[in-house]
């Protein structure tokens, strides 16, 4: 829109005559966000939210922020929260269902998070198959310390620590650890997504939907991948960053069900 | 035969297996934990017994799980413990740490074990500094409780939790492999967890409509705000320094010598004391039962009617460090203690003090605080008034 327009309108002018199509759920806090253009923690923080005001469960939901880029997720999230220490948002967020049993318990985390320093907690958590929902951002690099190599990064992906790319001799393989949290019997809920496209977001949606539900009937572990993109991290243009996410990561982490109902989708 | 009313029927406990029934009775609701020597019996106990009155009892991946689930469950406003020894104390610390700035209340249990490094599996001392002095990082107090016989192994749990509630703190319970091991009589006091509950607004309980909503965090990213969180916390431990320092005194009234000890070895000293008396010997003992917040004021009013305090530790001499900050330099302050898992007899102790008493016959006044200030920072000008 033009810019000398905007300024002179206010936002009632603006709207009037239009018509409402969304609306920001009481569930997400009315600031700003930090995270950078672009940048699919956002659209995730959204549809998380919206599910939970859509299912009325505002009161009943507890959160889990952990160390990484969305460590700040309390101040967008209008549900109780807990941060956690790196790493450890899995068994935080243990901690907090076993004393509260029937509320809704989601941890929400990044690949370093959840892939590196916590992956202990994070397995062992699918292994017993804590009754709760772990939303984990994939976005192959460590955002908030400045776009080091994560567990996930893609073999001869450049970040500031594999200035020449990632290779296998010093470094080893991206870390596919939602496939191996599908094999854990006490996982019952295992899925890949991605939220940079319309049909996406529809899909991610269903995926928070079906894991809250799943969650209520207690039925065991949840997890949801979003293969995402890090356009700072990366170096690259919003748009450029959702390609290159297509063309490269996609590849290696194919988005889809892994596990439904607690059975294997290949088996 | 029991007469008093407030307390259950005696009975024969290993420590830790008194601590964990004291855990269920002070209505803890959360355990987490991983397997370590000597204080097994704390997560077993609780296993075979807890769970059918209430509580959840996990065994956990790792310490640094545990401590997390406690921070976790802490947060929803439960009553949560965990408890370890020494290398499993070590792997807590940046959980204490985050507890500690998100003013959580807790318990955490230190069964200490000889360090360092894996150590052996028997008693010691060697945590004292990890315990009082922070431990993990930042500026931060665990308030840290030391029981020396099987009794208060289990009455200190319901301090520790009504600690832990009052200060939104976390509180640590300091002992040895031998406290965990040994079979004394303990009796219960009666303890309705009801009458000691405090409302906990602060607690992810799920957001209710009427408030705002509740973030338990220690990430303060601006360093005013993160001053502020510092000073309020140095507040709250200027408060606990004011308030809950407890210590035991005995014989102190024409002690020549005061002995300081705590837990296993202040026993010990106890028996020491009695074999140095015996021989006419005038000493007296300084039993400290909070090692934070460390009773300085009980050493600041004995110091000027002693000639020396003997600090008896089972390491290499930590709480020493500790005593002569409270005596400042105005008496003599020596140190003895066994490290790597060995206990120091009584007769060794009693030895050292007789060994003390012969020296300080023969020393003046002068001579004794001289002596002193070699050992300490204190400066000469300090004491000068006093020779
Ligand atoms: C114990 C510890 N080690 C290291 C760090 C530094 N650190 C903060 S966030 C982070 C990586 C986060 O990456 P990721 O989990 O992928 O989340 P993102 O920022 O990409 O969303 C690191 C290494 C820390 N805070 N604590
Ligand atoms: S650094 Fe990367 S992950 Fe973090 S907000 Fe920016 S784009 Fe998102």
């Amino acid at each position: 829109m033009n810019e000398i327009l905007t300024s002179a309108m206010n936002t009632a002018e603006i709207l009037d005559g239009m018509e409402c199509v969304w609306e920001k759920p009481e569930t997400l806090v009315d600031v700003k966000m930090h995270y950078c253009p672009g940048c699919g923690h956002g659209v995730a923080h959204k549809v998380l939210m919206e599910v939970v005001e859509e299912l009325g469960v505002q009161n009943e939901t507890i959160g889990v922020a952990p160390v990484g880029c969305s460590v700040f997720a309390y101040n967008y999230m209008n549900v109780d929260m807990q941060e956690a220490a790196h790493g450890r948002a899995a068994a935080v967020a243990t901690g907090i269902k076993r004393m509260l049993p029937d509320k809704y318990v989601y941890s929400y985390q990044g690949d370093g998070d959840l892939a590196a320093i916590g992956t202990a907690e994070t397995m062992h958590a699918a292994n017993r198959g804590e009754n709760i929902l772990v939303i984990f951002i994939n976005n192959a690099i460590y955002g908030m310390t400045g776009g080091q190599m994560a567990p996930t990064t893609l073999l001869g992906m450049k970040t500031s620590t594999t200035p020449f790319g990632r290779d296998t001799e010093s470094q080893g393989f991206p870390f596919k650890i939602t496939d191996l949290i599908a094999q854990l019997p006490g996982a019952y809920y295992v899925t890949r997504q991605a939220v940079h496209t319309p049909n996406g977001v529809r899909k991610f949606k269903k995926a928070v939907q079906t894991a809250f539900q799943h969650q209520k009937e207690k039925k065991g572990y949840c997890l949801i991948e979003v293969v995402s993109n890090c356009p700072s991290g990366w170096k690259m243009t919003p748009v450029v960053s959702n390609k290159w996410m297509e063309e490269n990561m996609f590849p290696v982490y194919p988005l889809g069900d892994l596990k439904l109902n607690g059975k294997l989708v290949n088996d | 035969m029991n007469t008093n009313k407030n307390m259950s029927e005696v009975k024969l406990m290993k420590g830790n297996e008194a601590l964990a029934e004291a855990a269920i009775r002070a209505g803890c609701k959360g355990y987490f934990g991983y397997p370590i020597t000597p204080q097994s019996e704390i997560i077993e106990y609780l296993a075979e017994v807890g769970r059918e009155r209430g509580m959840v009892v996990m065994q956990v991946e790792s310490e640094v799980a545990a401590i997390n689930m406690v921070y976790g469950a802490a947060g929803a406003g439960a009553r949560a413990m965990t408890s370890s020894s020494s290398p499993g104390i070590s792997l807590m610390q940046e959980g204490l740490s985050y507890i500690a700035c998100a003013e959580l209340p807790c318990l955490v249990v230190n069964i200490n074990r000889g360090g360092p490094g894996l150590g052996t599996i028997q008693p010691s001392q060697g945590d004292y500094f990890q315990a009082v002095k922070g431990g993990g990082h930042g500026d931060y107090h665990l308030i840290v409780l030391a029981p020396a016989s099987v009794q208060e192994m289990a009455d200190f749990v319901f301090d520790a939790f009504d600690l832990a509630d009052k200060y939104r703190n976390p509180v640590m319970i300091l002992a040895d492999g031998a406290l965990g091991q040994m079979m004394e009589k303990v009796q219960f006091k009666k303890y309705n967890p009801e009458e000691h509950k405090v409302d906990k607004l602060w607690a992810t309980t799920g957001k209710e409509k009427s408030r705002e909503r509740n973030v338990i965090t220690s990430l303060f990213i601006q360093p005013e705000k993160m001053e502020q969180v510092n000073l309020h916390l140095m507040k709250k431990y200027k408060e606990i320094e004011k308030k809950e320092v407890r210590y035991e005194l005995l014989e102190t009234d024409d002690a020549e010598i005061l002995l300081v000890a705590y837990g296993l070895s202040a026993r010990i000293c106890h028996r020491a004391m009695e074999l140095a008396r015996e021989q006419g010997v005038r000493v007296g003992m300084l039993r400290p039962i909070t090692l934070y917040p460390f009773p300085y004021n009980a050493l600041r009013s004995l110091r000027d009617n002693i000639k020396a305090a003997l600090v008896v530790e089972m390491n290499a001499g930590q709480m020493v460090e500790d005593v002569r900050l409270g005596i400042e330099g105005k008496a003599h302050v020596e140190f003895f203690g066994r490290m790597g898992g060995i206990i120091p007899s009584p007769e060794e102790v009693f030895e050292k003090i007789m060994k003390l008493d012969a020296r300080l016959s023969n020393m003046t006044l002068k001579d004794i605080i001289t002596s002193e200030i070699r050992h300490s920072h204190v400066s000469y000008r300090s004491v000068r008034k006093k020779l």
